[in-house]
């Protein structure tokens, strides 16, 4: 094997540029990115084998159960070609594969030369792999398509390698054929990135300028922070600096990873690694800002630098008002390492304290909330996901809105809404039922292409609020599952939207409010009035419940008086049981909220406005209680 | 301070399917044994228990099950005997047995009124034959008729029937007839109750398949409302949610556990409840016996009531009677709560008693828990 020991191998600052390749894969979950990685990792004796484990790279449990990348690596990989018989270093760039994390992704991308595209030939190319490819392909990177799964019976590599080069402008015979699980291939592989991608290039002798990929809280070190070195070189014990932000910090070690982190005398021209100052917050070390040193600073920083911004927004409360002050601590630690998050304290009448978090999107909150409650043992609840809205009033003024109760009362001139572009990729035999979801979701077609003879690309605006509230799930739904999506935000628009209020006995619930198309307005009134009417136990006088629009009403339900709560038999051995059962009713009471005269069970609350997710955990939870 | 007797007979011939009582047939007991034989030394028992009861006079005693009519009434007889012999009855002592209108003949009725009692109560249910086949009864509606004829014809002075209503399939007219067909039979007390499924029987089991559907609570409520109107039309009043009767018929034994009084239960799984403590039995009839003829205790757990829990427990119970509650026991936020109530037309202030309307008593426990704990 054209494997070389780490110590024989050309060492970390002292690499020629012309012997390293970067490169990154760029694949769909589930297609196999985290084996063939492992793979690499064995072929190149990095990872002893009996050191060996599955997703080797993914850190957190989060990330092995999902089969996802939240938070990028870099290893260093020695490696000599067969075909030139020389040594190597490859650095592979892991990157997250998720829609809400296009802005990592591009980092990572602007950190390689080239991208291994790497698709299951039994399944295709799937939407977001369809989106990092043309970043790829913007960012000027070589891609090397890989058809992955060449082992599985069901595989079709000819017509996938078709739809690759169809896709990318090769020839079909182009497309390497792989299995991680076998290792077929992939020590071709490791020789094709060899002789296909370029070798960095930079200026040893200018300032330092190198790129954050990604940076990572450990609770032992501080932050991480994920370099490529564009020019000059980075040393240990050196001071520092942010571009963005001018901080300056001391580079307490500079090393690689391989694929255990190995400190070393720095960093050079070309090379990826990591590098250690001692903060303990992610925000002081931005994806995309450029590192330089204090000494000798760049005057031109790295291209490409954003801040990150949330673009959904849901409130989090704990089940437990008790465990408020728990899950301020878990979002201060958890914001550590994750610098899109962004939360302020929120008080609803009723679900009582908790905050409104801001997010990249669905998965990047699905992902926060799951690791509050995994590893800070919280039971939460979270509101319906919306977006931001900048709402202009008459008297000119601008209103940003981040959760329905903040919408502003009186004339209002216009809403503007983000939009998203986005692609869906699915069988053609979906055409109809896709385009009919996205017309009822105010989408605008942009257009459509076959990107094989059987499957469509097709290109949508639409408000990124249609996409937050189910529209996911109705894509799965209806194209049993073989639609996939991408989305990237084109900025906002005017849309025609209305705050709809929930009454209850005249009295407007902030919890129920909600920011819809006027069009819809209707439909989430009766829903809405339906739902509650369901959920509020009856009381003992008729409860109206409404749906308005301002002052004028949409809808309306009511909950008719209680009838009976009474148990017809109370007798000698009856009277403890009873004395007991009342007890504990009584204490469901005490679980109850007052809204004016109204009692509402936390619970109603809760099915109003949370997901099926959070139904089914409170489900099971008050089953275990009982 | 008096002492109340319940006697606890723990036998049927057939478990209907909505029962969770603590009942038991012959070969549930003991493989192909019949009633005899599973009863024989039954009241030997009871009566080995009844040695450890408090010595003091006695009011009332009231024979329940289970079947105490399938008991012969030399049997029964034995217990008020001891019980006369070593507390004493009241001159105007309350004595029931609760029958079945199948099991009883005139002899038999007029062997029990020898025995010493008084008074009767019969597990009518219902006079619509489906919604007894629903129930599991096993009688016939028209050996109701004939069963308080004879009774009243042994000389029982005072009558009751037990009806239920909200049984699946039952319609307020079946419920209608049922009132109508009890209201005119020679009765002087009428207990009526909802249907409650409790878990583990076979009626919980057959709802939960979807072979029957409960009837909603408006039916419920609607049916209960019939009961009241039909009652007070026959001169019958409610004196307890679920109980009516002609002046003077109030069953005493039952009015005594809503009023907290010292009551004692004979039997396995019988209750009892002396000053502040509630202590019963363990359920079952064989370790009950055993455990009595070896001399141990049979008294499987017990409770004292803290200040509080009296006074919940007396605010539970108080409630459900016609003499309700008197606003002088209650605190300043609890007469508050009440005046919602009463402005919702659920109860009615008369002097210093609150006493609950027809509408408020099918919503007494929710009033209660705005009360109470």
């Amino acid at each position: 094997m054209p494997a070389i020991s780490l110590a024989k191998a050309p060492q970390p600052a002292s690499t020629n540029p012309a012997q390293i390749r970067n490169f990154c894969i760029i694949a769909h979950i589930d297609h196999g990115k985290s084996t063939l990685a492992d793979r690499m990792l064995g072929i190149t004796e990095v990872v002893e084998a009996r050191n060996m484990r599955a997703q080797y790279l993914d850190r957190m449990d989060i990330e092995r159960e999902r089969g996802i990348t939240i938070k990028s690596q870099a290893v260093r990989l020695p490696w000599r070609s067969s075909l030139d018989g020389k040594e190597y270093i490859l650095n592979m760039i892991d990157t997250p594969g998720h829609v809400d994390f296009t802005y990592e992704v591009s980092r990572s991308l602007a950190a390689c030369e080239g991208a291994v595209l790497l698709v299951d030939c039994a399944q295709g190319i799937e939407a977001q792999t369809l989106a990092n490819l043309y970043l790829a392909m913007e960012n000027n990177l070589t891609i090397i398509p890989v058809l992955n799964k060449i082992d599985l019976p069901n595989a079709q590599p000819d017509k996938f390698a078709a739809e690759l080069a169809r896709l990318i402008g090769c020839k079909p015979e182009d497309c390497l054929r792989v299995s991680g699980k076998t290792g077929d291939g992939v020590a071709e592989l490791l020789d094709q990135i060899v002789a296909q991608i370029p070798a960095p290039v930079g200026d040893p002798n200018a300032p330092a300028r190198a790129l954050i990929f990604d940076s990572v809280y450990d609770s032992y070190r501080g932050v991480v922070t994920y370099v490529r070195v564009v020019d000059g070189h980075l040393s240990p014990r050196e001071q520092i600096q942010m571009f963005s932000t001018g901080v300056r910090h001391e580079a307490l070690e500079v090393g690689v990873i391989s694929p255990e982190p190995i400190a070393g005398k720095g960093l050079g021209v070309g090379e990826v690694g990591y590098l250690i100052t001692g903060v303990k917050d992610v925000r002081q070390s931005r994806v995309g800002d450029t590192i330089t040193t204090y000494n000798n600073p760049t005057k031109q920083p790295l291209s490409g630098y954003k801040d990150p911004k949330p673009m959904v927004f849901s409130g989090l409360f704990p089940l437990d008002g008790a465990d408020f002050p728990i899950l301020r601590e878990a979002l201060d630690k958890l914001q550590l390492n994750d610098a899109a998050l962004v939360y302020e304290p929120e008080s609803s009448a009723a679900l009582g304290f908790g905050f409104r978090c801001g997010f990249l999107g669905l998965l990047h909150m699905e992902i926060v909330r799951e690791r509050l409650e995994r590893e800070h043992k919280l039971n939460l609840i979270s509101t319906a996901p919306n977006v931001v809205y900048n709402v202009t009033m008459d008297d000119g003024k601008v209103v940003r809105v981040t959760n329905p109760s903040e919408f502003p009362e009186g004339k209002v001139a216009a809403v503007l809404e983000p939009i998203v572009k986005s692609t869906i990729l699915a069988p053609s035999e979906f055409i109809g039922t896709i385009m009919e979801l996205c017309q009822d979701r105010r989408g605008i077609l942009l257009g459509m292409d076959y990107i094989s003879e059987d499957r469509v690309e097709i290109r949508y605006d639409l408000p990124l609020a249609e996409i937050v509230f189910d529209f996911f799930d109705q894509l799965k739904s209806r194209t049993k599952g073989y639609a996939s999506l991408d989305y990237e935000e084109k900025g906002d628009a005017e849309g025609n939207l209305v705050k709809v209020d929930i009454l209850l006995q005249g009295e407007a619930v902030d919890a129920f409010s909600a920011i819809v198309h006027r069009d819809k307005a209707y439909a989430y009134g009766v829903m809405m009035t339906g739902k509650l009417r369901e959920l509020i136990p009856r009381q003992q006088f008729e409860v109206p419940i409404q749906a308005a629009i301002g002052a004028r009403i949409i809808a309306r339900e009511s909950i008719r008086a209680i009838r009976k709560d009474v148990l017809a038999k109370c007798y000698g051995g009856d009277i403890s049981r009873k004395r007991k059962l009342l007890e504990k009713q009584k204490e469901g009471k005490k679980r109850m909220k007052m809204v004016g005269r109204v009692e509402v069970p936390q619970e109603a609350f809760v099915a109003a406005l949370a997901t099926d997710a959070d139904i089914e955990k409170i489900k099971a939870a008050r089953k275990a209680s009982e | 301070m008096s002492l109340s007797f319940y006697v606890h007979i723990p036998y049927c011939i057939k478990r209907c399917g909505y029962c969770d009582f603590n009942t038991y047939t012959p070969s549930e007991l003991q493989d192909g044994a019949t009633l005899e034989i599973v009863s024989n030394d039954y009241i030997d028992a009871v009566l080995k228990e009844l040695d450890s009861a408090p010595q003091q006079i006695v009011p009332t005693i009231f024979f329940g099950g289970g079947t105490p009519s399938l008991l012969p009434a030399k049997d029964l007889g034995r217990v008020i005997q001891k019980i006369n012999d070593r507390n004493g009855l009241t001159d105007n002592c309350e004595i029931t047995l609760e029958a079945n209108p199948d099991s009883v003949t005139l002899e038999k009725l007029e062997g029990y009124l020898e025995a010493g009692f008084n008074r009767i109560s019969f597990g009518m249910q219902s006079a619509k034959p489906h919604v007894l086949a629903v129930l599991d009864r096993t009688h016939n509606p028209a050996n109701v008729e004939k069963a308080v004829s004879m009774a009243r014809e042994a000389g029982f002075k005072s009558i009751s029937v037990d009806l239920i209503y909200g049984t699946p399939g039952e319609s307020l007219n079946d419920w209608r007839h049922t009132l109508e067909s009890a209201l005119t039979l020679d009765i002087d007390h009428l207990s009526a109750y909802a249907l409650i499924v409790e878990t583990g029987t076979k009626l919980a089991a057959q709802i939960k398949r979807g072979d029957l559907e409960m009837p909603n609570d408006d039916l419920m409520a609607e049916m209960y409302l019939l009961i009241d109107q039909l009652c007070e039309a026959h001169g019958m009043s409610w004196y307890e949610l679920s109980n009516w009767s002609k002046p003077g018929h109030e069953c005493r034994h039952n009015v005594a556990y809503w009023k907290n009084e010292n009551w004692w239960g004979l039997g396995p799984g019988a209750h009892s409840h002396i000053d502040a403590k509630r202590f019963w039995n363990i359920k079952h009839p064989t370790t009950y016996k055993q455990r009595l003829f070896s001399g141990e205790t049979v008294i499987a757990d017990s409770e004292n009531l803290t200040l509080d829990q009296k006074r919940d427990e007396a605010i539970m119970l108080g409630i459900r009677m016609r003499e309700g509650l008197s606003t002088s026991d209650l605190n300043p936020s609890q007469v508050q709560t009440l005046a919602t109530y009463g402005e919702n037309g659920f109860l009615k202030l008369h002097k210093d008693r609150v006493q609950l309307t027809p509408t408020g008593r099918l919503i007494a426990d929710r009033i209660v828990r705005e009360l109470t704990f």
